[in-house]
This record gives structure tokens, C-alpha cells and sequence, in this order.
């Protein structure tokens, strides 16, 4: 009897764990980020309050968009670099655009090259087949290229950041960051795109097995050209959220979020081969990458310091957390 | 049975977490036996293999190496011990050339060379980048490089299953041979004829334990299928097929209809048609141009001649989804092909579902639930292991391969050899499926590696010798020799026994053929 009832039982604590974990990735994650604002209510006691948690959301929010956008590219195998050229783009057109222009106008004029981009890195990708990683390097090079044409155009008329990017950007409703009415339904949507929409499915099967999708019936180039112009169009609306945030057009103003978006993405699971993750998982690795950031901040360390350790961080819970979810 | 075992595994057991891939499995090998091992899949043959090699670890259970404890923990420990496994796939590293991959490994060239000879390849380059050798030669290198170090024990996992039946006859012969030499060697086989032909004796694991060692003897094989599947199936011929013979077969316009099709050197002039309600074998040795076919009608690659009809309209597919919108679903003979691992079934099953554009939005989940779980009961997928598609036995993934395009509702389906490698009761499983298929007027089109599987689907065969279409036959005449000889290019007529049984093969028959 107690032969058989023993049995079973060998499967110690420390595996059960990892088997549950492995089940739900979210919840790693999700202790991971509760440890790190312990962490920080401990060295800075009474800092975690109101004020914290909605500038957190506030610049989380912007790097959650971008690393959706690295989240879907990288489900089919590629990543979006291009993300911080469309975002800064947008917004630099959008704040000289209005000086002159309808905000219709304007903000039509902000997407085009967000849109074109897209479509670009699309056909790159998907019909002639260059490398997403080369391909979204050029088209963001080129794409900072024109802006920096495009901005001794507009020197004499000057910039402006439209009032409503503003309420939008650090406005509080309640003790609500404002952004959250951009970012709830943008998660929402991604969410249940990736979840239950035939786009969404052919994403992770394009992924997992190009080939496989193939004599399905899928055409590789369709999907990848809609993915890049959807990712683009993100990205364009990040940068318009992004400088009512920051407040100072520049040339390089989102260009900081682009590895970080990479990062957040990966922390949050997703697989840089493709075929694997989703995006609730990112959007905690964005909070974590927050975070950490204002922990860092606040250690009081020369930025040299800071970055390195930031680095040491990152790789260390990229690791640990493959190691915990992916059980064999 | 007084010598002592060279191999004597006992009470093997491994777990994957709660998953016991093996519960209690043993063998023992004598000296100069020729052991087949053999079980259904899942029944732990591999990772048996795996455990004998040192790929992975036992978590239980001894191994004994001419009667001396052996602790293999790694490849090159069991290579050390003398026992060197030929795995399914093929192992050379494709960059590299013939002798870089033998100087990797240390083996020494002119046995390789004499094996090489031996097992039927004459003219072998050994400069030749292993990329550019077609998958069958590569698989007898590998055979020809380990038999080139002389192991104790050899383990040869399904060797024949990509050979065409030429070369194949030549590895059976020179793994007789081995035997005689006093060497052994652990023979995984699906194929009856193939252990009949070669096996002393064999061992049948079943859930993750020995169930039986039998010595191999006319009408085993009764003994064997019993013993590797318990009770759960009785063997039977494909019973559907007086129904079907009733039905539409070569009436009015054909479903398929290809004229003097031409796609480079490789298909020369095939015509053939194909009727709704029919199931058509192709039968061909290996590299005949029957992948160029069906590659061809899947839409796949474009024919550079002649004309494909679907329902007596010309139909020209640049991309596979035109085959798809015609309703002609390709399912490939390497499941790895066809099916994104990662994902679960449900999404394998519905990923056709998605492909066009137009059903890019919203999914109709509850609806997509009940065609899914229809198809699986249907086809009976064990999904005990939910998730990913990986996580399924071999002939579960292909049973997904095929369900998919069951419920897309495909009204043609081209299977390219749907059975290779898998257990003998999801193969009986898929033929009664295929004959189904046909008694729904559906049209199936089946190319096949094995001749027996030719009288119990299919209605015609057509066979295909250097991209032609050399002969089509109903099935009743399509006994074995017939076949044989069609493949190998002889005209119908004057019989002579051939076949892989057959004791006495002229060289110069296979050498022709090939």
C-alpha cells in the first residue's frame, strides 16, 4: 500500500513549482515586478505612493506600445528596430505641422511616414526577403535622414506641442494618467488580436513554421506586410503620446525606447525566434524595465554605473526567467 | 542460450516530469544477433535508444556491457563502450564535405570507402558537400561511417524508412552480414517483412515496458502486433472498400486531370487522372520524380509544361493557396513540414481557417470548437497532452496533418507517404480513414514507400520510373512482384520473382534502376 501510494510523490516541491510556473509565465513575472517595487519601498520608504504609481504607468505606457510592437514582429521571427525613427518622425512632424496646419492635417501628415515606412519594411521583409534586423536598421536610417532635411524646412516656423498630446501625455483624471485612455484599448486590441483573430493566429503559425503556413494556404508577404504597417502605425501613435509626455521635439526622441522595447518584450517571454508569446507578457516587462529604471535612479550612482548594472539585470532575469518557464 | 549477452539492459525507467516514458523496459542482445525492437510509438523505443547511446540519462535500471556494469553518460561513452547508433535523421553536418565529416569524427576513410562500395553506391565523391547528397545516400554514409569504426553492438533506428528499395535491399544485406560476423546489431523497424527477412529475435515494449521477447519464425508477426497493442486492435483489411467500389469511380468529368506534365528533367510527359471518390497510389522508388508531382499540383513549384484541370477547368497555381482555394490540400510525408509545433492542435487543425484575407478578423471561437473537436474525435487524436503540438507521438501529428484539411473540407487530398515511421495502428487507422474519404466522393491522391499499403487503399495505382508515368494498374492487379517490376522500369509480362524477400537479386537490376 504505501509502495503505491508513494508513487506519485517523488515530483518534489521545487519542480511542482517550476511545472506550474511553466503553465501560467505570467505569474513569475508578474512576483518579479512586486519584488522590485518592494525592493524600492524599502530603500526609499513612503516613496510607492499615488504620485509613483501614475508616473510610472505614465512612462511605462509609451515603452509598453513600442515593445507591443516588437512582440508581434518577433512572433513571426523578425523585430521592428525602426520603431524609434517612425515614433520620433510622428511627433516632430506632428508639433511643427500644427504651427500651420488643421490638427486633422496635421496628424494625417505625422502618420504618412509611419505608414510608408511600414509598408516599406513590409515589401522588404516579406516579398524580397532582407533580414528584418537589416531591413528596419536602413529604413530608420533613412527615415532620420529625412527628418533631418525635413527640419531645416520648418526652422522659421518653429514647434508646439498641441494641448491635447498634452493632457494626454501627463494629464491625471482622478489620480488616472490620462494615457491610460490611449494604452488600455491599444492593449485590448493587441490582446485579443493576437488571441482571436485569424491575423493574429497567422502571426505565431508564420512564426513557428513559415513553411507550414505556406501549404496552408497562407501568403507569407500578405501578413508580414500588414504586421510591418500595423507595428509602423503603433509606433507613429507612441511618438504623438511620447511628446505630449517629454514635451521637446528633437531628433532623437524616442530613439532611447527602441532597445528597451526589445528588452521588455523578451523579459515578458517573448521568443526572438518566433511562434512564441504574447503581449500581456510584455507589457509587465515594460513595468519591470520601468521599474527597475527608478531604482536605479534613485541608488544615486554615476549614469556609467547605472547602465552597467541595468545590463547585468536584464540578462540575469532574461535567464532566469527561460530557465523557470521553460520546463525541459 | 547459454552464451552471455553482449547488451543486457534491465528495468530501464525514465520520467519526464509526470509522464513515465519508460516504466520498466529491457533488452539483452547475444552476441552475433541481428534483435529487432519494436512497439507502437510512444511505447519508449526512442527513448530506449537514447538511454543505450547516452544521449540521456536513465533515472533507473541497469546496464551491462558484456557483463561488466556500464555508467554511459554521454555519446562518446557509449561509442567508447563499442555501441554506435544510426539515427533516423541524417547526421553528417550539412556545410561540411563527406571527408571533413569522417575526419570529425575520427573514422577512417577506406573502411568507409569499402562500405560505402558494399552497400551499393559505387561512385561516391567524397569531396562532395554533404548539402547537396540527397537524403537517401546520406543515410546509408551514415550507416557505411559507423560501420566503418566496427562497433560491438550497432542500433539502427528505422534505416530503411527514406531508402528507396534498391538501396535498401543492400543495407539489409550487409546488416545480415554483421550478424554473421558475430557482431549484433538492434534492428527499430516498422516493417514486417524487413524483420522477418533479417531479425533473430525481438523485443516488444509497450506503455514504457518490455512486453515480450519472441523469437522471429513464420507468423510472428500475429504474436507481435497482439503484444505491442495489447488488445486494443484487431488487424483487419480495410473493410470500406466493397461499399466505395459501388460508387462514382470513372464516371463523368475526373476531379484532377493532368496532361503531359513537364517540370524540368525531373517529370516527363505524366498524364494520369484522378475521379472524384477514388483513391489513387503512386508508387515509385525513392527520387522518381514523385516529389516533383505532387509538389506540382500542391501548387508549390510551377510545371515548366503541359496542363493541370481541377473539375475539367484549367487551373495554373502559383502559390499553394491556389491549390487550397481549388479545394487540393498537400499533406506532406515529414510532419515537420506541415505543422507549427510550438502552437497547440486546435490552432494546427484551424490554421487553414485563417489563411485568406478576407478571414483575417475575428474568430469565431465556439464554432471553430465544435469543428475542431469533431475532427479530433473523428480521427481520434489522443489530446491527453494538451499545448503544443510537439508534445504529441509521431502518429498523432500526422493524424493532425490530415485532420486539418478534414475540416477545411479539402475535396482532394495528396498524402506523400502519410505512414512513414509511425505505429501500426495509427497507420491501419489512417488507410481506414483515407477509404472513407473516398466512399464521401472525396479524391485521394497517395503516394506511398510501401507496397503492401498499395492493395489496402487504394482503387488504381499509377507507378512513376525516371519522371514517367510507366504503367497504371487497378489495384487487384497490383500484387507485389507487379509492382516491383513496374517500378524498377521492367515491362509487364514476363515474371520473375522479385522483392526485398526475394534471396537472389541480380546487382546489375538495382544498379540500372538507380
Amino acid at each position: 500500500m504505501t509502495d503505491i501510494a508513494t508513487m506519485p510523490q517523488p515530483v518534489s516541491f521545487g519542480r511542482r513549482l517550476k511545472r506550474f510556473m511553466a503553465d501560467r509565465p505570467l505569474i513569475p513575472l508578474i512576483i518579479l515586478l512586486i519584488i522590485l517595487v518592494v525592493i524600492l519601498q524599502i530603500l526609499r520608504p513612503g516613496i510607492v505612493n499615488e504620485r509613483w504609481l501614475a508616473n510610472t504607468a505614465k512612462f511605462a505606457i509609451p515603452l509598453a506600445i513600442l515593445a507591443g510592437c516588437q512582440t508581434m514582429t518577433m512572433l513571426t521571427g523578425g523585430i521592428d528596430l525602426s520603431v524609434g525613427t517612425v515614433a520620433t518622425m510622428s511627433a516632430f512632424i506632428m508639433a511643427t505641422q500644427i504651427v500651420n496646419q488643421d490638427p486633422t492635417v496635421a496628424f494625417l501628415l505625422a502618420m504618412l511616414p509611419a505608414v510608408l515606412i511600414g509598408f516599406v519594411n513590409g515589401i522588404g521583409v516579406g516579398v524580397f526577403r532582407v533580414h528584418p534586423l537589416i531591413m528596419t536598421l536602413g529604413t530608420s536610417l533613412i527615415g532620420t535622414g529625412f527628418l533631418q532635411v525635413y527640419q531645416r524646412t520648418v526652422i522659421a516656423s518653429g514647434a508646439k506641442i498641441p494641448d491635447f498630446l498634452n493632457w494626454l501625455g501627463t494629464g491625471l483624471t482622478y489620480g488616472f494618467p490620462n494615457a491610460l485612455l490611449l494604452f488600455v484599448p491599444v492593449a485590448v486590441l493587441i490582446v485579443f488580436m493576437l488571441n482571436r483573430t485569424g491575423f493574429g493566429r497567422l502571426l505565431y503559425a508564420v512564426g513557428d513554421n513559415e513553411r507550414a503556413a505556406r501549404l496552408s494556404g497562407v501568403r507569407y508577404w500578405q501578413v508580414i506586410t500588414a504586421l510591418y504597417v500595423l507595428s509602423s502605425l503603433l509606433a507613429g501613435i507612441t511618438g504623438l503620446l511620447y511628446i505630449g509626455l517629454i514635451k521637446a521635439p528633437s531628433l532623437s526622441l524616442a530613439e532611447p525606447l527602441v532597445l528597451p522595447s526589445v528588452a521588455a518584450a523578451v523579459i515578458g517571454g517573448t521568443s526572438i525566434f518566433g511562434g512564441r508569446g504574447g503581449y500581456m507578457g510584455t507589457i509587465i516587462g515594460a513595468l519591470i524595465l520601468t521599474v527597475l529604471t527608478t531604482l536605479l535612479t534613485i541608488l544615486q550612482m554615476p549614469e556609467g554605473g547605472r547602465r552597467i548594472l541595468f545590463g547585468f539585470i536584464v540578462l540575469f532575469v532574461t535567464a532566469a526567467y527561460l530557465r523557470i518557464v521553460e520546463d525541459r | 542460450m547459454t552464451t552471455n549477452p553482449l547488451l543486457d539492459a534491465t528495468g530501464v525507467a525514465k520520467n519526464y516530469g509526470a509522464v513515465a516514458a519508460l516504466r520498466n523496459a529491457s533488452l539483452s542482445v547475444l552476441p552475433g544477433e541481428v534483435h529487432a525492437l519494436m512497439g507502437a510509438n510512444g511505447a519508449g523505443k526512442s527513448t530506449l535508444v537514447k538511454i543505450l547511446t547516452g544521449a540521456i540519462n536513465a533515472d533507473a535500471g541497469r546496464i551491462l556491457i558484456r557483463g561488466k556494469q556500464l555508467d554511459v553518460r554521454s555519446p562518446a561513452d557509449a561509442r567508447r563502450a563499442g555501441l554506435l547508433p544510426v539515427y533516423q535523421e541524417p547526421s553528417l553536418i550539412p556545410d561540411l564535405d563527406v571527408l571533413s565529416n569522417l575526419r570529425l569524427t575520427g573514422t577512417p576513410i577506406e573502411p568507409f570507402r569499402a562500405w560505402v562500395r558494399e552497400l551499393g553506391i559505387p561512385n561516391l565523391d567524397i569531396r562532395d558537400t554533404a548539402r547537396d547528397i540527397p537524403l537517401a545516400i546520406l543515410r546509408v554514409l551514415d550507416l557505411a561511417r559507423a560501420l566503418a569504426v566496427e562497433p560491438d553492438v550497432l542500433l539502427l533506428d528505422e534505416m530503411t524508412a527514406a531508402l528507396p528499395a534498391n538501396l535498401a535491399e543492400k543495407v539489409l544485406e550487409v546488416v545480415r552480414r554483421q550478424g554473421d560476423a558475430g557482431r549484433s546489431v538492434i534492428f527499430i523497424s516498422h516493417r514486417f517483412v524487413e524483420i522477418s527477412a533479417l531479425c533473430d529475435r525481438a523485443t516488444v515494449l509497450r506503455d514504457g515496458s518490455t512486453v515480450g521477447v519472441v523469437d522471429i519464425e513464420p507468423g510472428i508477426e500475429e504474436r507481435i502486433v497482439e503484444m505491442m497493442l495489447g488488445t486494443r486492435i484487431e488487424k483487419t483489411r480495410v473493410a470500406a472498400r466493397s461499399a466505395n467500389d459501388v460508387g462514382t469511380v470513372g464516371g463523368r468529368n475526373p476531379r484532377l486531370s493532368v496532361r503531359n506534365l513537364q517540370l524540368g528533367t525531373k517529370l516527363n510527359d505524366v498524364s494520369f487522372d484522378l475521379a472524384n471518390g477514388e483513391v489513387v497510389g503512386v508508387f515509385a522508388l525513392e527520387g522518381q520524380g514523385q516529389d516533383e508531382l505532387f509538389a506540382a499540383l500542391a501548387g508549390s513549384i510551377r510545371p515548366t509544361g503541359g496542363t493541370i484541370e481541377v473539375d475539367g477547368a484549367p487551373a495554373k497555381f502559383s502559390h499553394p493557396s491556389d491549390a487550397v482555394q481549388a479545394g487540393i490540400a498537400y499533406v506532406p510525408g515529414d510532419r515537420t513540414e506541415a505543422l507549427a509545433m510550438q502552437r497547440s492542435v486546435r490552432e494546427n487543425i484551424a490554421l487553414p481557417f485563417s489563411a485568406g484575407l478576407r478571414k483575417w478578423g475575428p474568430i469565431r471561437m465556439r464554432r471553430e470548437q465544435v469543428v475542431v473537436s469533431g475532427v479530433i474525435g473523428r480521427l481520434q487524436i489522443d489530446t491527453r497532452v494538451l499545448g503544443e503540438v510537439q508534445r504529441l507521438s509521431g502518429g498523432n501529428q500526422q493524424k493532425v496533418t490530415i485532420a486539418r484539411w478534414i475540416a477545411a473540407n479539402a475535396r482532394t487530398i495528396l498524402c506523400f507517404d502519410p505512414t512513414r515511421g509511425i505505429d501500426v495502428g495509427t497507420k491501419q487507422e489512417i488507410y481506414k480513414l483515407l477509404r472513407e474519404l473516398a466512399g464521401q466522393g472525396k479524391s485521394v491522391l497517395f503516394y506511398t514507400s510501401e507496397m503492401e499499403e498499395v492493395q489496402r487503399v487504394c482503387d488504381r495505382v499509377i507507378v512513376i520510373f525516371g519522371g514517367r508515368v510507366v504503367d497504371t494498374f487497378p489495384v487487384e492487379d497490383a500484387d507485389e512482384p507487379t509492382l516491383m517490376r513496374a517500378a524498377y522500369g521492367l515491362p509487364r509480362g514476363a515474371r520473375a520473382d522479385v522483392g526485398i524477400l526475394a534471396d537472389v537479386r541480380p546487382a546489375s537490376d538495382a544498379e540500372a534502376a538507380s
